[in-house]
């Protein structure tokens, strides 16, 4: 298996197809694969082991991927907005590496052992040459690793997740068909090329044929009006990004873009109140909510269009709260919710939920599997799934508060406080205390315009759940640091509740 | 014909059918696409004409898979002759429709 094998089949069936799309580059299929193989001979010719890419989204972005399966060796997408000693430290675990980046960060990164920098206009124009494309002779062993992907690292140092060749074509075959999309079809890749949803966009976009938009900065603004000028029909974005465009929309008045048919987001708790503001404004967007981690190869489980329209409309409040649940577990994907000594839980009961299934690798460089014996994946977020086998998340199973020996979820206790009419954003962590060990403490963001103190705020969760819930110490704050990715950094917040 | 392993790539002697191995049975099967037994991909082409009983065709992205799923072909490349097993043809496997989420 080989992810060459899937740009093979787009290149072969619908080669004149236009693959990908960055402000004036367009890259048909058919060029797209000629173009890996060119870049697969360059990468064999500098005899470095992986290939990295320190850059925005551009076309370079598919080419390194595929030249780099085509080549053997593991593609290695960096966050751009590192700097310093942290990036540093990263490039020293990849090299020897050939290095894509822009013009700006070439000129600081030439000249150190085992790093071949090479510009994105002279690895694009390479890749355009009239070098011919080489033998296709790319490994189809499962086991080649294809992509290292630094996991965010809002807990410590970031680790490398590494992503075999099997699970990203089982990913892909799993849950996409080939040649599925209209000719006329367009997905906006907004996410960064370092997140695995931007490399998902890329591997699925490829394989059902539809068009990739790439945003390379994203604003509201560049977002709306991209989709506009590219007749964009599908579009992923993670909660801060959809958030910001809606508050664009209202603000406006402006209109949705009038080809986008269908609307997915992920990779971060999304409030419902910004899900009901989308159905509002765009109620005729087909929506998903994919969830999905980066060891798992992307998405495990949708919440589809039909699932948000029925949730929606319905009085009973079981199928209601599905609004804010992940949805239910792709084909070939198994998800179970398990007590702290591994034991299954049946619907309702709140744990950890692992995941097994052909996608899943749950492996870290120079680190043991943590995939058990069994084949199941322990997340490490917490949640449950209800009578319908639908999932709800609760959170990091590391942010659990442990108090006086009781386990306390903040999601519950997030979700209650972001119910009160005039809290627009909250995190709920613990902190230390002489007497609990831990206690509940929030960073409470308020809407615009409204009032609420402590007291009143505490009450609220008093009314809602066990006293033990009720947050002993509530700060207010303007926002709450998320990264650019939409995840919330709970370590600063934890600081900014806990000054020791 | 040998065991098959996933990730393996086939291609049929009497056609332009090419298939990736995505799940196979332990132990040998006699593989066949057009009426002919099945090569590895990388052989030279053998020659010889379709068996008319076997004349339906793969198409490219399909799936193929043997009535209990033990088998599961992926069509890499199309042709004119069709999969089968000892005989029994190969069924097309049914897509499940899902929403894109990336």
């Amino acid at each position: 298996m080989n992810l060459m094998m899937l740009l093979e089949m787009a290149a072969e069936g619908m080669g004149e197809r236009t693959a990908v799309v960055c402000d004036a580059e367009r890259w048909s299929q058919a060029e797209l694969f000629a173009g890996a193989g060119r870049i697969a001979a360059r990468v064999r010719e500098s005899g470095v082991e992986r290939v990295g890419l320190l850059d925005v989204s551009s076309p370079a972005v598919p080419l390194a991927l595929f030249g780099s399966a085509w080549a053997g060796r593991p593609f290695v997408p960096l966050n751009y907005r590192l700097s310093g000693p942290e990036l540093d430290a990263l490039i020293e675990r990849v090299k020897p590496v050939l290095l894509v980046t822009d013009a700006d960060r070439a000129g600081k990164l030439g000249g150190r052992d085992g790093v071949e920098v090479i510009e994105r206009e002279a690895f694009l124009a390479l890749a355009r040459g009239t070098a011919p494309t080489p033998e296709r002779d790319w490994s189809m062993e499962p086991e080649d690793v294809a992509i290292w992907l630094f996991t965010s690292g809002t807990t410590g140092t970031p680790k490398a997740a590494l992503l075999r060749q099997r699970h990203l074509v089982s990913y892909i075959l799993g849950s996409v068909e080939f040649m599925s999309a209209d000719e006329a079809d367009a997905a906006l890749v907004s996410v960064p090329p370092y997140h695995i949803a931007g490399m998902a966009a890329v591997l699925s976009s490829i394989y059902s044929g539809r068009r990739i938009v790439q945003l390379p900065a994203f604003s509201p603004e560049g977002w709306l009006e991209t989709a506009e000028r590219e007749r964009v029909t599908n579009a992923f974005v993670v909660p801060t990004m959809l958030a910001r465009v809606v508050e664009a929309l209202e603000a406006g008045g402006g209109k949705a873009p009038g080809a986008l048919r269908a609307l997915a987001y992920g990779g971060g708790k999304m409030p419902l109140p910004v899900i009901e503001r989308v159905m509002r404004l765009m109620g005729h967007l087909d929506l998903t909510n994919a969830y999905g981690l980066t060891e798992t190869s992307s998405t495990i489980a949708v919440l589809g269009p039909e699932d948000h329209r029925e949730a929606a409309a319905s009085d009973d409040p079981a199928v209601r709260r599905r609004l804010a649940s992940v949805g239910r577990p792709l084909p070939g994907v198994e998800v179970e919710i398990r007590d702290p000594e591994g034991k299954p839980l049946p619907a309702g009961g709140r744990g950890e939920i692992c995941v097994r299934g052909e996608q899943v690798s749950g492996e870290y460089l120079g680190r043991a599997s943590r995939v058990g014996a069994d084949g199941w994946f322990p997340t490490n977020d917490g949640g449950f799934l209800d009578e319908g086998g639908y999932l709800f998340l609760e959170g990091r199973i590391d942010d659990v508060i442990v108090r006086g020996g009781e386990n306390l979820s903040p999601g519950e206790i997030e979700d209650v406080l972001l119910d009160h009419p005039a809290v627009a954003d909250v995190a709920v962590v613990g902190v230390p205390d002489v007497e609990w060990g831990e206690a509940v403490a929030a960073a409470v963001v308020l809407k615009a315009g409204a009032t609420a103190s402590a007291d009143e705020l505490q009450d609220w969760v008093r009314k809602h759940l066990r006293s033990s819930r009720v947050p002993q110490r509530i700060r207010f704050e303007l926002e709450l640091p998320y990264n650019e990715t939409g995840k919330l950094l709970r370590r600063k917040v934890r600081e900014v509740l806990d000054p020791s | 014909m040998a065991t098959l392993k996933a990730g393996s790539r086939l291609k049929s002697a009497v056609c332009g059918t090419q298939v990736m191995v995505i799940a196979a049975p332990a132990g040998d099967l006699e593989l066949t696409c057009g009426g002919a037994a099945m090569v590895e991909a990388t052989a030279s082409a053998a020659g010889g004409s379709i068996d008319p009983e076997h004349k339906n065709g793969t198409q490219i992205g399909k799936r193929y898979v043997n009535e209990d799923a033990t088998l599961e072909l992926l069509c890499t490349k199309p042709g004119e002759g069709s999969l089968a097993v000892a005989g029994t043809p190969l069924k097309l496997k049914e897509a499940k429709a899902l929403p894109s989420s990336d």
